[in-house]
Order: C-alpha cells, then sequence, then structure tokens
C-alpha cells in the first residue's frame, strides 16, 4: 500500500554484519514497526523486513534510480567496499554484477535524505580496522575525515549531509528516532554534531548516568572485568571521553557495557576500531592514564584524583575489586 | 537448458547469489556464491589476542554472542583457567538467549513471509497465511517483534548489551547477577514461555519436546483446531506443499555439542549419517579453497594452518566462501543436525523418513526452542547469586587453542595460534560456510547447492519460490559465512 504523503525509505547493507538492523528489530515500547508507522515512514525494502526478494529489487533499484520512484531516505549499513583496487568486486550486488559502491553512489544522488547507520557505514568502522585491505570507508567520511565514497560537499537532496547514526551497534531508538526526524522535517544542521552524528545522543558522555560514578569520584577502580570499581584506570574505559547517551539510555531494557561490566571503547567514534592499545586495557604514562575527559586541564583531573583516592571509603575500596557489593552503605541506628 | 542468476535474497542475513541451471523444470546444478568479502581473519593477525573478543563478535549481528563465545573458548585454551559454575550457566544462558531468539527471528520474519507471498495466491490456505505471516503487515510479526524484545532483555541483564557485548570472556562472564536479578531472569524467561506456548506451540513445551515420530506430531496436529498456533499453520502449508520433499541434501550430519552441562553438554557432539551418530573426528576438518577467489588454492588445510589471501575474482572462482569438508565429506550443520546427533526421536524420525529437507529443517529449529527453552529455566535456578562469575588470569604467549561451539545456524569453530604475545594465526569456520559451501576440488557441490539440485522451477519463474524456501530452510547468515 503506497501512499504518496508516506516517507519511502529504502535500507541497504554492504560491508557490516547487520547488527545495526539486528539491534534495530529489537525496538521497545513500541516496537519497530509501530514507531515507524507512527513516523510516516513506508518502507520500500529491507533486507530481513520485507516481502520482495530478487527481480522486484532490482526493479525497484532502477525505478528509483530513473526518477520514477520518489526515495526520501536512504539508509546504508555497512562499510563501503572499495577494493581489491578500488573496484568495489569485494561487495557485487548479488544479481548484479555491479559492485554496491556504484549502487550506493547513485541511489545517493536521488535520495532527499542519505542516512550511514552504525561506525562501518559512517566511518568504516570494524571493517576498515586490521590494516583495512579491503579499502573500506564511511559513505561520507574515511575515519575522522570527510571524503568516503561520496566525498565532503556532497550534500543530499534535502541539503544536508549524510547523517551518521554512528554505534557499532546503534541503539533502536538512535535510529528510529532520526529517521522520524528527517521523515517529519525536523532535523536540520543545528541537528548534527561536528561529525554529522545527531546530537540527540552524541552530545552526552557514556560516562553520564554510569551506575559507578561513585568509584570514578574517589578513583577506586576495578583491576579485571566484571568488578564493580570505576574501569578508566585500569581496564580502558572510555566512557568519560565517548559521546553516546548509553548510561541514561538503556540497552536490551537494562543494560549498557558499562552495567555488563565491561569497558566502554568508544565505538561511536572514528577509529574506535584502532585504540592503538589493547582494547579493555588502560595505556598510561608514569602511571597516568593518557586518556583524560576531553575537557578538563590535565594538571587539575591528576591533582583531583589524588586527593580523591586518599579519601576514598573502605566501603568503595572493597566494592571496587570484588563482583558484588561485599560492603553496604551504612545504615544510620536509631540512638 | 537455460542459466538464471538469482539474488539478491532478502530474508537471509547478508547478501547471496545463486547460479541455476535449469532444464524440463527443474533446477540441474546450483552454484552458490557469497558476494561480499570483509577480511577479519586478516585483520586479526598481528594483533593482541584479547582484541579478537572485540572483533569477532562484529562479523555477524545475529550470531554475535556465538562467535564471542568461540572466541573466548579458543583464548580459554591460551589460560590454565578453570570457569566458575556460575560463568558456565551465564555463558549457557547468553548464547540461548541468542540461539533462541535466532529461531524465533527465522521462523516469523525470515521463513514465514514466503507462503504470504502471490505465488500462492491461488491456494486455498494462502488467505489466512498471508493475514498472519505477510512481511511487515502480518499479525505474526506484531505479536513476535514485542516477544522477541522482551525476551532479549535477558541480554541487558546478563550481557550489558547485544549484539555485540565483551561480557562473554575466556574465565566466564562479566557480570554477576544478583539475588533478586535472577528473580527477573525467570520472571523473563516464564513470560517468554507463556508466548511460545500460547503463540506459536498452542501447548505446553513439555508436550512439545515429548513428540517423539513424525506419526506422534501428525496426531497433535490432528488433535484440536488446525490453526490454534503457527507450528500446526505451519505443518499444513507444509502437507499441502509437501515440504519434506524439497531441498534434501547430504544427509551427513555434524554438531560441535551444545551448551557445556557441569557434565557434558546439553545437546553431544558428533557426525551422524541418518541417526547413527560417531564421535567427531576434527582433525580431519579441511577448507579446500579450489572453487574460492582465494590465493593458495591448490591444497585443502586445516584450520590450523589455514590462509586466507583474497584474490581478483576470476572464472575459476565463483564465490568468496570456502569450502570446509570434514574427512573429505560435505556435511550439513544447524537445528536438524544438533538435534539428530543429540538423538532427538521426533528428529531421528524424520530424517529415517525423509532426510534433511525443508519441513524437518524447519520443525528441528521449532522443536530446539522449546528444548533449549526449558534448559534456560533450569540454568536460571541453578545461578548462585554471591558467587564468582569471571576467573582471570594471563594468555600464554605462544599456544594455540580452538573454540568449537554451536550458533544457531549450526557448527562455529575458531582455530587461534599466538607466537611471542600476537596474533599469528586466526581461521574462522562459520556454519553457513559448511551449508553454502562451493565445490571441492573433487567437483562435489556444497549442501545447499546439492538441496537446490532437482528443485521445481520453471524457466521463467521470476522468483523461484521452491529455490527460495531450499535457502531460508537452512536459515543462512552471510554475515558469518565469508567474514
Amino acid at each position: 500500500m503506497t501512499s504518496p504523503d508516506r516517507q519511502k525509505l529504502l535500507w541497504l547493507q554492504s560491508g557490516g554484519c547487520g547488527g545495526c538492523s539486528i539491534s534495530m528489530l529489537g525496538a521497545q515500547s513500541p516496537d519497530l514497526i509501530t514507531a515507524l508507522a507512527s513516523a510516516g515512514i513506508e518502507v520500500l525494502w529491507h533486507p530481513s523486513l520485507s516481502q520482495e526478494s530478487g527481480a522486484d529489487l532490482l526493479e525497484l533499484l532502477q525505478g528509483i534510480i530513473a526518477g520514477e520512484t520518489r526515495l526520501d531516505i536512504l539508509c546504508v549499513e555497512g562499510a563501503v567496499m572499495r577494493g581489491p583496487g578500488g573496484t568495489g568486486l569485494f561487495h557485487v550486488l548479488a544479481g548484479t554484477g555491479r559492485p554496491m559502491m556504484a549502487w550506493i553512489e547513485a541511489l545517493a544522488m536521488r535520495a532527499r535524505h542519505v542516512v550511514a547507520v552504525g561506525s562501518c557505514a559512517a566511518f568504516g568502522g570494524i571493517s576498515s580496522g586490521g590494516g583495512n585491505h579491503t579499502e573500506a570507508c564511511g559513505v561520507q567520511y574515511e575515519g575522522a575525515e570527510p571524503g568516503g565514497l561520496l566525498g565532503e560537499v556532497f550534500r543530499s537532496a534535502s541539503g544536508l549531509p549524510v547523517v551518521n547514526i554512528a554505534g557499532c551497534p546503534t541503539h533502536p531508538n538512535w535510529v528510529v528516532e532520526t529517521l522520524a526526524q528527517l521523515a517529519m522535517g525536523e532535523m536540520d544542521t543545528d541537528g548534527l554534531d561536528p561529525l554529522n552524528r545527531p546530537r540527540s545522543y552524541t552530545d552526552h558522555l557514556v560516562h553520564h548516568g554510569c551506575p559507578r560514578n561513585e568509584f570514578y569520584e574517589y578513583k577506586a577502580s576495578a583491576e579485571h572485568v566484571s568488578e564493580l570499581g570505576c574501569m578508566m584506570e585500569h581496564l580502558g574505559c572510555m566512557g568519560t571521553q565517548a559521546h553516546a547517551d548509553c548510561n541514561t539510555r538503556l540497552w536490551n531494557g537494562e543494560g549498557s557495557c558499562l552495567r555488563g561490566g565491561f569497558a566502554c571503547i568508544a565505538c561511536t567514534h572514528p577509529g574506535f576500531e584502532e585504540p592503538g592499545y589493547v582494547f579493555g586495557l588502560t595505556r598510561k604514562i608514569a602511571g597516568i592514564p593518557v586518556g583524560l575527559p576531553t575537557d578538563m586541564p590535565k594538571a587539575w583531573f591528576v591533582a583531583l584524583a589524588s586527593l580523591a583516592k586518599a579519601a576514598t571509603p573502605p566501603r568503595l575500596k572493597e566494592n571496587a575489586v570484588a563482583d558484588h557489593i561485599v560492603v553496604p552503605p551504612k545504615t544510620r541506628e536509631k540512638p | 537448458m537455460s542459466r538464471r542468476v538469482v539474488g539478491p535474497y532478502n530474508r537471509v542475513e547478508g547478501d547471496l547469489e545463486i547460479t541455476l541451471d535449469v532444464g524440463a523444470g527443474k533446477v540441474r546444478e546450483a552454484r552458490v556464491s557469497a558476494p561480499l568479502y570483509r577480511g577479519f581473519e586478516q585483520m586479526l593477525v598481528g594483533r593482541d589476542p584479547r582484541d579478537a573478543l572485540v572483533y569477532t563478535p562484529r562479523i555477524c549481528g545475529i550470531c554475535s554472542v556465538a562467535q564471542s563465545v568461540a572466541s573466548a573458548r579458543a583464548l580459554a585454551a591460551l589460560t590454565g583457567l578453570t570457569m566458575p559454575e556460575n560463568g558456565r550457566l551465564s555463558t549457557n544462558l547468553v548464547l540461548a538467549n541468542e540461539n533462541v531468539a535466532d529461531h524465533l527471528t527465522h521462523f516469523y520474519l525470515f521463513f514465514m513471509p514466503d507462503f504470504a507471498g502471490e505465488a500462492y495466491a491461488g491456494e486455498p490456505w494462502h488467505a489466512q497465511s498471508a493475514a498472519r505471516f505477510a512481511a511487515v503487515k502480518g499479525t505474526a510479526a506484531r505479536d513476535v517483534l514485542p516477544a522477541r524484545a522482551e525476551f532479549l532483555q535477558l541480554m541487558g541483564l546478563l550481557a550489558g548489551k547485544w549484539p555485540h557485548s565483551l561480557a562473554i570472556q575466556p574465565g566466564g562472564t562479566t557480570r554477576a547477577i544478583a539475588a533478586q536479578e535472577r528473580m527477573r531472569i525467570l520472571a523473563l524467561l516464564h513470560s517468554f514461555r507463556r508466548f511460545l506456548e500460547t503463540t506459536l506451540f498452542g501447548d505446553s513445551l513439555e508436550a512439545v519436546v515429548a513428540l517423539d515420530s513424525d506419526a506422534a506430531l501428525m496426531a497433535w496436529l490432528a488433535s484440536g483446531d488446525p490453526l490454534r498456533c503457527d507450528f500446526t499453520r505451519f505443518l499444513l502449508i507444509a502437507q499441502a506443499l509437501q515440504l519434506e520433499r524439497l531441498g534434501r541434501a547430504t544427509d551427513c550430519f555434524m554438531s560441535y555439542g551444545a551448551y557445556a552441562e557441569s557434565e557434558g553438554a546439553l545437546f553431544r557432539a558428533g557426525v551422524g549419517e541418518g541417526v547413527e551418530c560417531l564421535p567427531l573426528p576434527v582433525e580431519s576438518i579441511m577448507e579446500d579453497l579450489s572453487h574460492s577467489w582465494m590465493e593458495y588454492r591448490t591444497i585443502p588445510r586445516h584450520p590450523f594452518d589455514g590462509v586466507t589471501v583474497p584474490a581478483v575474482p576470476d572464472t575459476e572462482g565463483y564465490s568468496w566462501c570456502k569450502a570446509p569438508r570434514l574427512g573429505g565429506r560435505v556435511v550439513e550443520v544447524g537445528a536438524l543436525a544438533r538435534q539428530v546427533v543429540d538423538g532427538h526421536p521426533l528428529a531421528c524420525d524424520l530424517v529415517a523418513r525423509g532426510g534433511g529437507n525443508v519441513r524437518s529443517r524447519v520443525i528441528a529449529r521449532l522443536l530446539e526452542i522449546a528444548r533449549v527453552t526449558l534448559a534456560m529455566e533450569r540454568w536460571a535456578k541453578e545461578l548462585r547469586p554471591g558467587e564468582p562469575y569471571c576467573s582471570h588470569g594471563e594468555l600464554s604467549d605462544s599456544a594455540q587453542g580452538m573454540g568449537l561451539i554451536e550458533a544457531a545456524r549450526g557448527s562455529l569453530g575458531h582455530w587461534l595460534s599466538v607466537r611471542n604475545g600476537r596474533i599469528h594465526n586466526y581461521q574462522i569456520i562459520a556454519p553457513t560456510t559448511w551449508n553454502f559451501s562451493p565445490r571441492d576440488g573433487a567437483g562435489v557441490p556444497g549442501a545447499l547447492e546439492q538441496a537446490l539440485q532437482g528443485a521445481p522451477m520453471s524457466e521463467g519463474e521470476r522468483n523461484p519460490i521452491a529455490v527460495q524456501h531450499i535457502v531460508r530452510s537452512f536459515d543462512p547468515c552471510m554475515a558469518c559465512t565469508v567474514h
């Protein structure tokens, strides 16, 4: 049932794991189908959701490129595979003999909005890790550098650059709410951060709402994954620097990486796949972590940290290295 | 005879292309191609082995935990760690959560919508099937998405998030469950059981796992309203379309064994021809590259010695997928294989009657949903709040390890070697690598290629429907296949 006022969305996958789609299928309250309907979005085709297969899809793609079918929102999930040697042959769209990168480019020229879903599509992500043998890049970025497949100056018909819903994977609501804003004409460049990520979730830090904040304040640190203490000092946690609202907008009902007992790896950031150090370990110089909160003077941080360490209550010291609360807060007894 | 290239397929994970030679109304030969190469095995070489826990889950968004578990197991071989009981139980719960959610996603969102399509518009059952199972618009999608999302809240509790968690570690899991959280896990499982018993099975899980033959299954179907649940709806369609005649492959089934119990496994490991199960000769696993777009094609290699160097696509090869073989043989993996190897009487009877086929694969998946959900209830009850979930230790600098586990779609293996603290080689064979492999050096087609031979298809058929059923009956994951 096509209706002229519904916003027509096409979703393609290339060099990625499909995890952003799978995450999005878990949207809750309301579920994905209801959320898309509420935003007036009609899915022309999505690899996991649609009835149509093969020949029907190819007809649809050709209709869009020929200008016969309107395309309001093009979502790309997964990196653009440019290799080997710029041929794009590492991903030839099945049934077409044509590299996926050529399809993405042609469709992007017709779309009112172009959305890169996930860190692979936004920046290259994991798909560009480990020396990037496959020449993977984002739709409009290569790592933190503008460019990618479409080039820095690209603007879709709406005048917006490619909207980078970065994350590995993306939270269902980052995607659903951004698509709704686009569909309802409520997204402009002010809604995007300097990496063209929706500010709705990147104006926050993973640190916000972290249940380990009291441990952070007193620098009571976990020494191993699974322990309750702050993971910044030893376990490589990027939560104080990573842009995302994972601890105020929880995952799968009540989770987040930090709540799950392991460190934030800043998966919404370009280049997260190559931290230059082992994931889950903190790089230090002279015992001081290299990556400190970005907007805090280093000397202050060090001074405050040593003061806080001196004042750490025994309760936090002990709980920090346990996997469950061993010393509860004191209850004031009646005199 | 004519040649048709069919793809892209939707409602499979990732991209897939199949070249079909068609004559006299049948598929004569099939060539299955995985058209995307990402190169995880190349990315991992030279890294710190611990990085594998970040990289390998990102091979696949739908089998992410399975990749984590295989990787953590391979790494565990580099330590002398013993996993605490809670770690074992929690790993089982997280992996089972993913596997059962995947089976459910496959049945409702990927497989059943084909029976709502226009190809069957003339069938007497089409109207009710379309109303129930049509993609997005059918009532089933609206029932299953909230139930699936609520079931996956177990991930929020046990693994932080899904997909792509780091909660699965060589020594256990990172999230200790408190006493009241265990109550929440039990409540979520109870709610999921209610969904299954009301909507999918129309009967208790215990009654489903007690079905011990095809005759018992058909008697159960006839014992009430044939449209009482989605399982019976499927059985009726399967009967009308004779789905048991579609998609027979090698009938040689393999399982690495699934879900560690305090002794042994919930589902045992082995290789079964028909129903006679033998121990698994894992050392005889070889990957053949003769029809893959890979360098070093001439000699099949064991994954510990495996090499992954992509070649520029040429006409000698036709897929990025390698061709794994067990002692030279093509095997089928997946829920049916797991249930047959484990000796479940219903699965064994189905295979004895008609081998691996579209109907038996789907039934085995639903049977497994019931069996694993029951096991999850038990594991959740066995968790001991306050006791440890994870042990910690150093990885040895130079060693080899393998992690052989069962993902939703079948046997998943990681083979890792470490030298001087760095990954020297990391090879992965995923379930769909087995099922959707290309031909090997002897010209023997892979499991899906065999399953497609003889499938009815008219030369002008736009989206050959029998081919679609056979492909989806394997629940392929193309993201894992090549990685």
